[in-house]
């Protein structure tokens, strides 16, 4: 029973994360914005769930392997965040229009760096 | 001649850095051998019977390894590991309940901006846990770390004052990270 509801909390949660991270994506105002709620609401959605699988079955087999699809995607989807925004800012993907300050455009040696 | 001790002594650190992190593994891996061992004596080995031997193992560590004489980190880091942990996932849990908050709002009312922060952090090790676990914080992302190293490039949500954004980075993140690290 116990087992029962905490499956059901975890899942529940999961899917909710995992939808604010999808409509995250859609209404945010730029890509940078976007990245933000697609990273944090995703791995949280996706660890949640994953959890909700271990205490389902609370074997060996199933739990060892949810904390490794759980360690991965927190090392994997912040990187892959990383990358993206990273490329998006070097291709010259403009700022929201509220963006209030740009460090690495004035400090930064952006022209520098690729020569 | 005065220089000759501090010499010696700095030597003499250089070499207990490296035997400490042998120690730790050392430990860290009778812990788990004691935790195998747990588990196969209870006869059957689950997520439970693991977790128990190792809790348990852990105790038996800290009780009886002063009594070889010697000294080591492995119990303050571990320690140092679980707060770790516990403030990282406060961070993570706080940083998905704000996405969705900012989601749902009608008109969003950020103000984002792009910061730059000096970086403590020197190996690649450091500055990669850094960058991904800014990533996964609060209101952050990060961009790109400088040619030199010495500076790592963010994307903050809300940036009321950079120096406070800046501040609140260096002494909650970055510190907690290297205490753990080094």
């Amino acid at each position: 029973m116990i087992r029962e509801i905490g499956t059901s909390i975890f899942l529940i949660l999961g899917g909710m994360l995992t939808l604010v991270a999808a409509v995250g994506v859609l209404r945010m105002p730029d890509l940078f914005l976007r990245m933000h709620a697609a990273t944090k609401a995703g791995t949280v959605g996706v660890s949640s769930i994953t959890i909700g699988v271990m205490i389902h079955f609370g074997t060996i087999t199933v739990t060892s392997r949810g904390v490794l699809v759980i360690a991965f995607f927190l090392l994997t989807a912040p990187v892959a965040a990383h990358m993206i925004a990273r490329a998006a800012y070097h291709s010259g993907v403009s700022l929201w229009l509220l963006t209030r300050i740009d460090e690495w455009k004035t400090h930064g040696e952006i022209g520098k760096e690729e020569e | 001649m005065l220089c000759q001790p501090l010499e010696i002594e700095s030597l003499y650190n250089v070499q207990m850095a490296k035997d400490e992190g042998l120690v730790i593994m050392q430990l860290f891996i009778t812990n788990l051998l004691i935790s195998m061992l747990w588990a196969l004596l209870m006869g059957e080995v689950s997520v439970g019977s693991l977790t128990t031997g190792f809790v348990l193992g852990y105790v038996a560590l800290v009780l009886l390894y002063p009594s070889t004489g010697k000294k080591s980190s492995y119990f303050q880091k571990t320690m140092q590991f679980i707060r770790f942990a516990l403030f990282f996932t406060k961070e993570l849990l706080i940083s998905s309940y704000r996405v969705a908050k900012d989601v749902a709002k009608p008109l969003p009312l950020m103000r984002p901006g792009v910061i730059g922060i000096p970086l403590d952090a020197e190996t690649d090790l450091e500055i990669t846990m850094l960058a991904n676990i800014i990533s996964l914080t609060p209101g952050t992302l990060s961009l790109e770390v400088s040619p030199d190293r010495k500076t790592l490039y963010i994307h903050a949500m809300y940036v009321i004052n950079p120096d406070d954004l800046r501040r609140e980075i260096k002494d909650g993140l970055e510190r907690r990270l290297l205490e753990l690290l080094r």
